[in-house]
């Protein structure tokens, strides 16, 4: 990722595409858009991920939960036709040197996050999919249908401790 | 600023990752998360989540072309997209939301105004402007109601909410917001269903004004 965002390597970002993108369609299928529009967001997702490298930020986010926030963006904006509201930037410019230590940090995050997600059960781990992969309804978010987040939330919080350190730089400087 | 005490309920978080939530409330979410960094981390913490099931999900088959189709799109023109930045109270969703125009205030009486952002059949949003002291009428839901100060504070039977402050109204919250003496309170309020007013005159005046 940091080759397609540093020196605009199209290799290393042919390379993404096949690791993403018949994941990313999977997904989008799972929310119900037909085959055609699936691949046609899969597009915009990728295209997107190529043109706004420059945000990505190795320091805060792993490639799979940014790609993961461009691509629910972009399938909102395609099947309702209207531009989902996002949070103000905080306008900073990511590093052209990451601090390494920071992101073995997250890559370490990551990973546990990974183990914690696999020892779910079946069914907390469906509810835990349908609920991100937005496969719930208005209906059962009003209803609260008991999200299984307790057991992922420890590690969630984790990252939480980091990521707030970091928000609070960005906003001191 | 002052410190934000009332913040987005997780499943809240989770539906307005995952893209879930209606557009009135998704906007009433982004406005919190610009204004809170304890909820824009608590967000990034989700996109992780989110990313690391993308990661497990088994492949799907991609059509022969993909690829290639994409590929060549990437010296495409970058078609120019307005950017919107905070202007006063108003955080840049909610800018963007009134397309940098600023708010269209009409008179509701009694010092009170509003501007209707948007209004369909998922629900409507729209900012509300509140005199210091004054009393927004006594009012049931007929769903969920999302409120977020963005100047001013209100207090009701639940507590006091300050800018920043995301109140949260069920079914069965019966309240009557009072505006905090001092500024006018302005706030970005979203619902799913019209408001009903317990008094007979402002239920007839509903429809007029579509509160
Ligand atoms: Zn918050
Ligand atoms: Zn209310």
């Amino acid at each position: 990722m940091l080759a397609v965002r540093d020196t605009r390597d199209r290799v290393a970002f042919g390379r993404l595409f096949d690791h993403f993108a018949p994941r990313l369609k999977a997904v989008v299928l799972r929310s119900g858009s037909a085959e055609g529009q699936a691949e046609e967001i899969v597009q915009e997702v990728m295209l997107t991920v190529w043109r706004k490298a420059a945000q990505f930020d190795p320091e805060r986010a792993q490639v799979s939960s940014w790609i993961y926030q461009i691509a629910r963006n972009r399938q909102i904006d395609v099947v309702r036709k209207e531009n989902r509201p996002v949070p103000e930037e905080l306008g900073y410019e990511a590093e052209a040197e990451p601090d390494a230590s920071r992101v073995i940090a997250v890559e370490e995050e990551s990973g546990k996050l990974r183990a914690a997600l696999g020892a779910l059960t079946p069914e907390q781990r469906s509810v835990i999919e349908k609920a991100y992969f937005g496969e719930m309804t208005h209906q059962d978010i009003r209803d609260d249908t008991g999200l299984p987040l307790g057991t992922i939330k420890s590690r969630i919080r984790l990252g939480l401790e980091r990521l707030r350190h970091e928000l609070k730089g960005l906003r001191d400087e | 600023m002052t410190q934000i005490v009332h913040h987005v309920p997780e499943r809240l978080l989770v539906a307005y990752a995952a893209g879930t939530l209606p557009q009135a409330f998704s906007l009433v979410v982004a406005a919190h998360v610009s204004m809170c960094d304890q909820c824009r981390a608590a967000l990034e913490a989700h996109h992780a989540v989110g990313g690391a099931l993308l990661e497990d999900e088994p492949k799907s088959d991609l059509s022969e072309r993909l690829k290639a189709d994409l590929m060549s799109r990437l010296d495409d023109a970058v078609p120019d997209e307005p950017v919107y930045r905070r202007e006063g109270p108003f955080p840049a969703p909610v800018v963007a939301a009134m397309q940098g125009r600023g708010p269209r205030w009409t008179k509701l009486g009694g010092g009170v105004k509003q501007s209707i952002l948007s209004a369909d059949a998922t629900g409507s949003v729209r900012l509300l402007s509140i005199p210091g002291g004054q009393a927004v009428p006594d009012h049931t839901h007929g769903g969920l109601e999302l409120t977020l100060v963005l100047q001013g504070a209100f207090a009701d039977e639940t507590g006091r909410f300050g800018a920043g402050d995301l109140e949260v109204a069920n079914d069965d919250l019966e309240h009557k917001p009072i505006a905090e003496a001092g500024p006018d309170c302005i706030c970005l309020a979203a619902t799913d269903a019209p408001l009903r007013f317990r008094a007979l005159v402002p239920r007839l005046l509903q429809p007029l004004f579509r509160i």
